[in-house]
């Protein structure tokens, strides 16, 4: 399905984007179901939810208790049974808790089940560093997530995204981790009014260019765009491509770009060791090596834990700053 | 309390404690014998539990199950020749080859999977009990567990929301005295995993699991309460496991002794059902043998169906990954 054109298009924040979605996936489809930790009666610690209790009801707006493997369990138990659930969990890093249930049970129970199970979840999380939450509230494990068959993993970068990839999301029926980033809920963007989806699996041209490509994904693509304006005055004319969806990958625009531009960067928020950018690195030398003028870069987070003092944790996080200097670094500038 | 159940569902149970043994038994020597791929856990000995449950469900309840999960299926209604197909990695098995002994499914049958991970089962069920009450048409889900989960958090996780929701829920807990290899002593510092039950507001109850009737009316009660919106309860069948924890002779790690099951086998399940039914004077010995015999046979033909199944094409290996 198409991205709708606007009808009514708003200004709305990232988090009342989210809102929005999870009104619409309530209202359109009716067994659809929230459950999580603090989504009903307080309406999610970070306030999207807010307003669905009384909206849809308790039978629909589930808290639980904190058990996050039983909450997961919860939902792959009735998906395969005839619901729709939006599981949340409310920080990435807690998948620790409930790994077995994602990694044994929601990825391969179709496939074990030789194809009679369908497990229609949309899993709502939350990544990201930059607020102070130190090591255990601010990681962003999507390769985690990514490694797994059976999963579909989407990180909206946009209110427009977050709502489209939601409600895309919630009408699929495979398991869909919707990774949202904290730094972004007051982030402001143009919504449509109407209901839309935005097909997972199809990556965006965020800002055009001819001789660079930056890849990424999440928040990293507003310090990306912040880097191609100061990277142009290099001469650098940077092409962004926000991925959208993970896994699928869409590997097809990325090919498409670096064919043009003969260079590029992979950027993310995770650690760079093992993360995204080794894998998309690596398509991109096995579809375009004859094209490339130079390496592909990556940038990503250093080898630690995320640390928590603000002078520590703004040294960890990838900015623009340090996307200009991998990028110059990477031209001989 | 639940009735007596009448001849009917006794000589159903019979039949069902019937085929799940001559399964396992002709299941565990072609492992011996190096015919079927893999792992093999085996339900020899704990038969009573899954037919008395069994009997009181329909395709429409949902269960749950474990590592040791052909009883299950069998008793929920499997058919031997795709189970038999599927222990073999067959295409006509009943997960086409992709699940095996530990994942063997059937969602018509409302099974949904053997299990390989211990523990993994519960708070799958309280989803599907879930989806039961939302649905409200009066069905239930079983959760089959062991000794050896209740020590796994996935299962106080999902008691505690069970009982939280009230849902239409039965946690059955098959305590064949060891978690894998080691002794229930040696692994939990209690003896009745139901003590465990009061903790989340549900009623805990022990039964002879070597006894189907006991089984039958405890369970009939328990899903009495769970279809009256009065929520789970945690039923607690003793019972034991007379092969290995794998396979029929297993690893030969000395972790029991030949007496203790000697004694355990003196109470054997089916042959405790059958002394009852021919005092009840419903079924005499000939005409046990004789459903034995027939079951026997259709095990037989099952195994040959298996066989004759062609193996997957290797076209089909990324199928089924999504849907």
């Amino acid at each position: 399905m198409a991205e709708a054109q606007a009808t009514e298009t708003r200004e709305l924040p990232y988090v009342a984007a989210i809102n929005e979605a999870v009104r619409t996936v309530l209202t359109e489809q009716p067994n659809a179901f929230v459950a999580g930790e603090d989504v009903a009666g307080a309406g999610s610690v970070f306030g999207y939810y807010r307003g669905l209790l009384d909206e849809f009801g308790d039978g629909r707006v589930v808290d639980t208790p904190i058990s996050e493997e039983g909450i997961v369990g919860l939902g792959v138990g009735a998906a395969a049974t005839g619901l729709r659930p939006v599981i949340d969990i409310m920080f990435m890093d807690f998948m620790g808790e409930c790994m077995d249930e994602i990694a044994n049970q929601m990825a391969k129970m179709r496939y074990m089940f030789g194809g009679s199970a369908k497990l229609p979840i949309t899993v709502l999380t939350m990544s990201g560093a930059g607020m102070n939450m130190a090591a255990q509230h601010s990681q962003s494990l999507e390769v985690w997530l990514c490694h797994l068959p059976g999963l579909k993993v989407v990180m909206p970068s946009t209110p427009y995204d977050a709502k489209g990839l939601i409600i895309g999301a919630a009408r699929d029926d495979n398991p869909v981790f919707v990774a949202l980033n904290k730094m972004s809920l007051r982030l402001k963007g143009p919504v449509p009014e109407a209901s839309y989806e935005i097909p997972i699996g199809e990556a965006k041209v965020v800002r055009e260019g001819t001789n660079f490509t930056i890849v990424t994904y999440s928040r990293m693509v507003h310090e990306s765009l912040k880097a191609a304006e100061e990277l142009a005055a290099d001469g650098v004319d940077v092409e962004v491509i926000d991925l959208r969806s993970l896994q699928p990958l869409d590997t097809d625009t990325v090919i498409a770009s670096v064919k043009k531009t003969q260079r590029a960067a992979v950027v993310h928020e995770a650690v760079r060791f093992a993360g995204m950018g080794g894998e998309i690195a690596a398509q991109i030398q096995e579809h375009a090596f004859d094209y490339l003028d130079a390496p592909v870069a990556r940038v990503g987070a250093p080898f630690s834990p995320v640390p928590f003092s603000p002078a520590l944790e703004q040294s960890y996080v990838p900015n623009a700053a340090k996307i200009v200097a991998e990028v110059r670094a990477l031209l001989g500038g | 309390m639940t009735a007596q159940p009448t001849d009917e569902v006794l000589l159903d149970m019979h039949r069902r404690m019937v085929r799940i043994r001559n399964f396992e038994q002709e299941a565990g020597k072609l492992a011996e014998d190096g015919k079927i791929p893999g792992a093999l856990h085996l339900y020899v000995g704990q038969e009573a539990v899954a037919a008395g449950v069994m009997t009181h469900l329909s395709d429409q309840d949902w269960i749950t199950s474990t590592h040791r999960g052909h009883g299950h299926l069998i008793a929920k209604g499997g058919e031997f020749g795709p189970m038999f197909a599927e222990l073999f990695g067959r295409a006509t098995g009943y997960c086409k080859g992709k699940g095996g002994s530990m994942h063997i499914s059937n969602m018509d049958l409302g099974m949904l999977g053997a299990n390989g991970i211990v523990g993994a089962g519960p708070p799958i069920a309280v989803g599907a009990a879930f989806s039961c009450k939302t649905q409200g048409e009066g069905h239930v889900a079983a959760t089959f567990f062991g000794d050896g989960a209740s020590n796994e958090g996935s299962f106080h996780e999902a008691a505690n929301m069970a009982s939280l929701y009230k849902l239409p829920m039965l946690f059955v807990c098959e305590n064949n005295g060891y978690g894998e290899y080691t002794p229930q002593a040696n692994h939990q510092a209690i003896v009745d995993v139901a003590d465990r039950a009061p903790g989340y507001g549900m009623p805990g109850v022990v039964v002879d699991g070597m006894d189907a009737v006991a089984v039958y009316e405890a369970a009939g009660e328990a899903l009495r309460r769970a279809r009256a919106g009065e929520g789970p309860t945690l039923l607690e069948c003793k019972t034991y496991r007379f092969f290995d924890h794998v396979g029929v002779r297993g690893m030969g790690l000395s972790y029991r002794t030949d007496e203790e099951l000697a004694e355990w086998q003196k109470r054997d399940p089916i042959t405790l059902f059958e002394a009852r039914l021919a005092e009840l004077e419903i079924l005499d010995a000939d005409s046990a043998q004789a459903v034995h015999d027939e079951v026997l046979a259709g095990v037989r033909a099952g195994i040959e169906f298996a066989e004759a199944s062609p193996l997957p094409d290797p076209s089909v290996l990324l199928d089924d990954v999504y849907a």
